[in-house]
């Protein structure tokens, strides 16, 4: 059902665990729909330095969160945004059709978190 | 863990991964023992049962024999036994053939929340065509309430049906109180035995009992045949229209092997009902305890005694059903959940909602249904390796570090 790669960040996921004083921390999905992400971000100069997660969900939803910090790790926040449940789910070599809700999460996590880091921004350059 | 066998050309030891089943409710292996009695009806015995020949004879020969030892199983009457093509058929024949018989008497069908969707996905069907029908509620333990079904019933009832055990938690029904309900009312009792057939005495006559679905894969026979008891004189339409089999109620070329298996099968399964439930028994209660001793936040669903001999059924705080499967089968261990992301859907297992688990606790449910071929070894191996499986899962889970968080500063 699931792709080698799939299963691979299933049982060896990347960057699980939380940032002290994170400068973004984003939370999606609820208890009900059974998926739940939780990311920390560290930024500077607008580039995303460290990046970690916690995800309460299946298998596809651990290894997208997986992949996906892995892709925006490094990146800028511009670059961070672009980010789609498609290329996450590309990059873990597809996900069975019923499972693509569960990627979008990876991508909305990522979205609130930085929505949280710019939300703060704002209020300490006022 | 690893363990040495033959590979399959017999000449070399093959290093395997150990591997334990523990879903027997989703279906068993196929015994020895029936597998031998199946296998003529295959080549040589392979005659259509409705021909004259002797070919014929033969087949239907070893028919009327899977029939007796099936009736035999639940004190019923060869005549009153009726091979389909699994539960799901039965369970489907019996709600609209009864529906369809005697909706001249009412149009009013009562049944639980519990039932597998081959019964509520029926029912609802019924329903779309003009029947009404009362979904029972359970408590906590899955059990419905006898009085529940007395008060439900109108003059318009025409037919109750209540499962003998649960698929999923395992509890077992007042079946006799609700079949005796259903007598003095002068309503139809049908109920879904799939689960309890083969695992749990069953009487049809003293638990009044008009009609029962079993199925053969659930108790070590061959996939795809079951049979509907209809008890003698009860009105029911048939489901499948065409040729004279099964005396004019169930058209379509006998399943032979199937039908030889699953009489052997139940033969089998009653001949050794005390043993095999007492070891099931003592080995489930060591699997339970074992798990509620070693992982905190889990807790049992479905009744602690009232429940199939072979059902553990825990719900496992702050972590998700599916993720836990993919781990334990990692590690060999073949088990089952109610959680949403098992079954496709958004919502999880009907059945765990309906005996008051959050959806999150239910999302983190976890079945293991244990079977012959499991020995002490295989639940040793199981409590070996869960509470790391489950410490790993709540450690990257965003729930779990809440709940610590509370616990901490509160
Ligand atoms: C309680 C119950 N009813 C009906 C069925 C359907 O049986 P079958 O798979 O033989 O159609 C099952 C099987 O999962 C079951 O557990
Ligand atoms: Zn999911």
């Amino acid at each position: 059902m699931y792709s080698e790669k799939v299963m691979d960040h299933f049982m060896n996921p990347r960057n699980v665990g939380e940032i002290e004083n994170p400068d973004g921390v984003g939370q999606v999905g609820n208890a009900k729909c059974g998926d739940i992400m939780k990311i920390y971000l560290k930024i500077e100069d607008n580039r995303i330095v460290d990046i970690k997660f916690k995800t309460f969900g299946c298998g596809a939803a651990i290894a997208t969160s997986s992949m996906a910090t892995e892709l925006v790790k490094g990146k800028t926040i511009e670059e961070a945004l672009a980010l789609t449940n498609k290329a996450v789910a590309d990059a873990l070599d597809g996900l069975p059709p019923v499972k693509m809700h569960c990627s979008i999460l990876a991508e909305e996590a990522i979205k609130a978190a930085i929505e949280d880091y710019r939300s703060k921004q704002l209020v300490s350059s006022k | 863990m690893k363990y040495f066998a033959l590979d399959n050309t017999g000449k070399g030891v093959l290093e395997m991964e150990r591997r334990v089943y523990m879903d027997h409710a989703a279906t068993t292996y196929i015994k020895q023992e029936v597998m031998e009695e199946m296998m003529p009806y295959f080549t040589e015995k392979f005659g259509n049962p409705s021909s004259v020949h002797s070919f014929g004879r033969e087949a239907r020969k070893a028919v009327d024999m899977a029939r007796d030892r099936t009736a035999k199983a639940l004190n019923a009457s060869g005549d009153e036994i009726y091979f389909t093509g699994g539960g799901s058929e039965s369970d489907n024949w019996a709600i609209k053939g009864i529906a369809q018989a005697n909706k001249h008497k009412g149009n009013h069908i009562i049944t639980s929340s519990i039932e597998h969707h081959a019964v509520l996905y029926t029912c609802q069907y019924l329903e779309k065509m003009g029947f009404e029908v009362t979904y029972l509620p359970v408590d906590q333990y899955g059990l419905v309430n006898p009085d529940d079904v007395k008060r439900a019933i109108t003059d318009k009832t025409i037919l109750i049906s209540i499962m003998f055990a649960n698929n999923e938690i395992g509890t077992i029904q007042p079946v006799k109180e609700i079949g005796q309900i259903a007598k003095e009312h002068g309503v139809y009792f049908h109920t879904d035995a799939v689960q309890a057939a083969g695992h749990l005495p069953i009487d049809v006559k003293d638990m009044n009992i008009d009609l029962l679905s079993l199925s053969a894969h659930k108790f070590y026979g061959p996939k795809g045949v079951g049979a509907l008891y209809i008890r003698k004189g009860v009105r029911v339409h048939p489901l499948m229209h065409g040729g004279a089999q099964e005396r004019n109620r169930r058209a379509g070329t006998e399943n032979l092997p199937g039908i030889v298996g699953l009489g052997k099968a139940i033969e089998l399964a009653y001949e050794n009902l005390e043993d095999s439930s007492r070891k099931l028994t003592a080995m489930r209660d060591r699997l339970i305890s074992g798990i509620m001793e070693r992982i905190d936040n889990v807790r049992l669903n479905g009744h602690p005694t009232k429940r199939l001999p072979g059902n553990a059924n825990l719900s496992f705080e702050y972590i998700e059903g599916e993720s836990l499967l993919l781990s334990l089968d990692m590690k060999g261990i073949a088990a089952s959940s109610g959680s949403a992301c098992t079954s496709g859907s958004l919502d999880p297992s009907h059945v765990l909602l309906a005996i008051g688990l959050t959806h999150e606790i239910a999302h983190g449910s976890l079945r293991l249904t244990l079977g012959d071929d499991n020995t002490d070894q295989d639940i040793d191996y199981v409590l070996e390796v869960l509470p790391d499986i489950v410490q790993r899962l709540r450690n990257m889970s965003p729930l779990f570090v809440q709940h610590k968080g509370e616990k901490y500063y509160v």
